[in-house]
């Protein structure tokens, strides 16, 4: 019951955010909101193994958690240098 | 103590949960940029902080609740590495704060500052230290 609990509320935080990131005016809202999806995420795979009584999902969340800070910044890297191979400042 | 244990993980997850909410609807609601990603990081922090930490207590001492700490302690180094990378991309593209209202000159007092450049009164002998004195 409360592993359902807490996957409403991060079902319903997750809508909002992927509505600020269709809404987002700059590519930047996008992107936060886009990043704020994958962590909501992480916690999304996390709290279902619980509650389908699987608790190995974590390593799902664990990969999950690392894509998406890779992810994150190489779009920030793009966006900023319009180059992925660029160096420095 | 199992009791106790369930106590603390209910109020651990429905906690989380609402720290994530209140972080979402300060996404959709904040005026600008920066105040935006000011609510986002909330839910990374507290939100997915007190939920993985419920979720560990419900898990008990063992593997996976150390993989949940460990996942845990992933989002708490890389959350605020993408933060800061996102907004200091924004601002070098240009992108203005709306809650930056400019300074009125004419509205704020500016405490004098010593200049840096004055002599000190050792250096400046007896007499000096009389003027400063005046």
């Amino acid at each position: 019951m409360m592993f359902a609990t807490a996957i409403v509320g991060i079902l319903i935080t997750m809508a909002l955010a992927l509505a600020r990131a269709l809404k987002g005016p700059t590519v930047f809202d996008r992107i936060l909101a886009a990043n704020m999806f994958g962590t909501k995420t992480i916690l999304l795979i996390a709290a279902a193994g619980f509650l389908t009584g699987r608790p190995d999902w974590t390593d799902l969340a664990l990969v999950y958690a690392l894509v998406n800070f890779a992810g994150t910044v190489a779009v920030l890297k793009y966006v900023r240098f319009q180059d992925m191979a660029a160096g420095g400042e | 103590m199992v009791l106790f244990i369930e106590i603390a993980s209910w109020l651990l997850l429905v906690g989380g949960a609402g720290f994530c909410i209140v972080g979402a609807i300060g996404l959709l609601r904040m005026p600008d940029l920066y105040s935006r990603t000011h609510a986002a990081t909330i839910t990374d922090t507290l939100g997915a902080g007190m939920v993985l930490v419920g979720l560990a207590l419900q898990a008990g001492p063992n593997l996976t609740a150390l993989k949940l700490l460990m996942v845990l302690a992933f989002l708490l180094y890389t959350s605020p590495v993408s933060g800061h990378a996102l907004v200091k991309a924004a601002y070098s593209h240009g992108i203005k704060a709306e809650l930056d209202v400019p300074i009125d000159p004419q509205q704020v007092q500016i405490p004098e500052r010593p200049a840096r450049d004055a002599p000190t009164d050792s250096a400046r002998g007896k007499e000096g230290a009389d003027d400063v004195s005046d």
